[in-house]
């Protein structure tokens, strides 16, 4: 048991439960079970995270991708979707393309993540003895415009000024579009 | 405390060589540990509400099982849902069907881990994160999601309706939430819950509660707000029983059904310790008694575990009062309607909360380092736990005499961000060490 590296036995532990999840939600028929499937996927990536002492990502992936995903079945699909998106049948032929596409993207993505060399693995001695820091102060600090973990380089805040702006503008839409005037008159009390 | 156990020597003899060994017997006793919490805390909840809402409707509650005060009707209440048929309904998804209670639970409990039931430089906790706030508000987030899956795969119109409004409710009732909550991390500085709670060490002066008008306020709108994301009366539209029937677990029966029962009392007793925690000074009594007894003293030390244990006892008290205080206005107002329940929320609570956010934050800069409404000073102590960006009034005398005020951000900001908590011990005293020429120079 000492001979194995832990880290990366649950490294592996959850990115194998995440692909398996994934496929999961390929070969499902039912849109909920796919839905549910994918939670499951996302939520072991945010596991992936915490191991690797990113402990805001992880939280992030939790809330957003977890928690969106869960909008997204009941707004996005539940209420929207007629009989025959509930059911998915895929045709032969789609699974064909899909098979191509996905080893397609499968081979730049490996090229990519395996080509630089700064991305390998380090050997297991140098990965004991690398500490894992908090890292949610400087992030934080980080998109206020203070880098404290490297000063003198420029901060976050433009972007995250934009990306504010930006999400107040579709919040803005969002209600002006589920606000719009009734046109004809209701019955019972509240009709305006 | 796995570190404890690889650090441990009994006699020469070390019992815990491995660190395979230690992390598991580690990860395995906080497990044990937080699974009994949430089950006896269900099991203590149901016959104090019991009690509760029979006093408040002028009757005596359960009285006969184990005694004098019925305290065993619970597990009695337990023992009959055992032996009951696990039924399901012919159309429903058989496998969701099945895995919507754990999912529910699992959620539940996993907000548990990152909850300090203690704290100082080695805090009681399961897991010690660097974003236990966040963490716990993302995990909670997901009860939920049992809940829809339940609603979903009953195959019954009553199911659907109620985890439709379950979720309706639950994702605007984030909003607000989430609104709260950052305002005691603005105050303390850190998503830490180890550090928060810290920051209101002292007298119930320091709790965060009374830091100034605006967190009273926010206080009782998180209140509200976790009030309606566990689901419980006046909010709790996705049981509704005189229109439901049971709502989202109409079709459930015997131990699953119990299981959707825990998760909503565990994750009662989760946001109210997370309240205890934000606003009302968490492991910290009213009055400081164990230092002024002079219990504490060094980590490891009996004193140290006599204080740890009170600070727990605290953490349980104030959540068991939040507890309390739910099932006392659950028995007292009505259901609300769901138009109601939407217009308390994006009306009411979210514009409040926002409104509060800002005050706070003004408070923040216009009053820095005052607790109490403005009226008393932040005690240094609580500089020594904080994450180093807290601002300071200072003064200090320059080269020729003169004393200069300021106010300064004390310096770990810069150096003592990359230190492990576990470091900080020996040198918790030297942190605002700003020269006095430095001083000058900002001014």
């Amino acid at each position: 048991m000492e001979g194995i590296y832990w880290p990366s036995f649950f490294f592996l532990l959850f990115s194998g439960i995440a692909c398996a999840f994934a496929l999961g939600v390929l070969l499902a028929k039912n849109i909920v079970r796919m839905a549910f499937y994918l939670v499951l996927s996302l939520s072991s990536t945010a596991g992936l995270f915490f191991l690797a002492g990113a402990d805001f990502v992880g939280a992030m992936q939790l809330m957003i991708y977890v928690g969106g995903t869960l909008v997204l079945l009941i707004f996005g699909v539940m209420l929207t979707s007629q009989e025959r998106f509930v059911e998915m049948r895929t045709s032969s032929g789609e699974w064909v393309i899909a098979f191509f596409i996905g080893l397609m993207l499968l081979f730049t993505l490996g090229k990519a993540a395996f080509g630089v060399a700064e991305w390998r693995g380090l050997d297991r001695a140098t990965a004991e003895a690398v500490q894992v820091e908090k890292t949610v102060t400087p992030l934080a600090m980080g998109l206020l415009g203070a880098r404290i973990d490297d000063p003198g380089k420029p901060g976050y805040l433009l972007m995250f000024e934009i990306v504010s702006v930006h999400l107040l503008v579709v919040l803005v839409g969002a209600a002006y579009l589920a606000r719009a005037k009734r046109k004809t008159g209701g019955v019972g009390p509240n009709a305006d | 405390m796995a570190e404890f156990l690889l650090e441990l020597t009994v006699f020469d003899f070390h019992p815990c060589p491995w660190t395979w060994l230690a992390y598991t017997i580690a990860a395995m006793v906080h497990v044990a540990l937080i699974l009994n919490l949430v089950a006896v805390s269900a099991l203590v909840f149901i016959w104090l509400e019991r009690k509760i809402s029979g006093r408040i409707q002028d009757r005596l509650g359960p009285t006969r099982v184990g005694g004098k005060f019925g305290w065993l009707q619970t597990l009695a209440d337990g023992l009959k849902l055992l032996t009951k048929e696990d039924l399901m309904p012919n159309g429903a998804d058989g496998m969701l069907f099945k895995i919507a209670p754990y999912v529910s639970f699992c959620a539940s409990i996993a907000a548990f881990i990152a909850i300090p039931f203690a704290g100082g430089a080695y805090p009681w906790i399961a897991q010690h994160l660097n974003t236990g706030v966040f963490f716990v508000l993302a995990v909670m987030g997901l009860e939920v999601f049992g809940v829809i899956l339940a609603g979903y795969s009953s195959a019954s119109k009553w199911s659907l309706f109620g985890a439709m409004r379950e979720a309706a409710q639950v994702v605007s009732y984030e909003v607000p939430l989430g609104m709260c909550v950052v305002v005691p991390v603005l105050i303390a500085g850190s998503l830490d819950m180890v550090v928060i709670g810290d920051r209101q060490a002292g007298l119930f002066t320091n709790w965060l509660v009374f830091h100034d008008p605006f967190t009273f306020i926010t206080a009782c709108v998180y209140f509200t707000c976790a009030m309606a994301s566990v689901n419980r009366a006046p909010f709790d539209l996705a049981e509704a029983e005189s229109e439901l029937v049971a709502g989202f677990h109409t079709e459930y029966s015997g131990l699953r059904w119990s299981f959707f029962f825990m998760a909503e009392y565990g994750s009662m007793f989760a946001v109210s310790i997370l309240a205890s925690i934000l606003f009302f000074g968490g492991w910290h009594g009213p009055v400081p008694i164990t230092s002024m007894i002079g219990l504490g003293g060094e980590t490891g030390s009996i004193g140290w575990g006599i204080a740890q244990a009170l600070g727990l006892a605290n953490v349980l008290f104030k959540g068991t009062v939040g507890v309390c205080m739910m099932i006392w206005i659950r028995w007292t107002l009505p259901r609300l309607r769901i138009d109601q329940v939407m217009a308390t929320c994006l009306k009411y609570c979210t514009p409040i909360a926002a409104a509060m956010f800002l005050g706070a934050t003004l408070w923040q800069y216009k009053l820095p380092g005052k607790n109490f409404f403005g009226l008393i000073n932040v005690p240094t102590a609580v500089y020594e736990v904080s994450e180093g960006w807290q601002v300071k009034e200072t003064e200090a005398a320059t080269d020729d005499g003169r004393i200069v005020h300021g106010r300064i951000a004390n310096d770990r900001i810069a150096s003592d961000w990359r230190q492990p908590r576990l470091d900080r011990r020996g040198k918790r005293s030297s942190l605002v060490s700003t020269t006095a020429a430095e001083l000058g120079e900002r001014r």
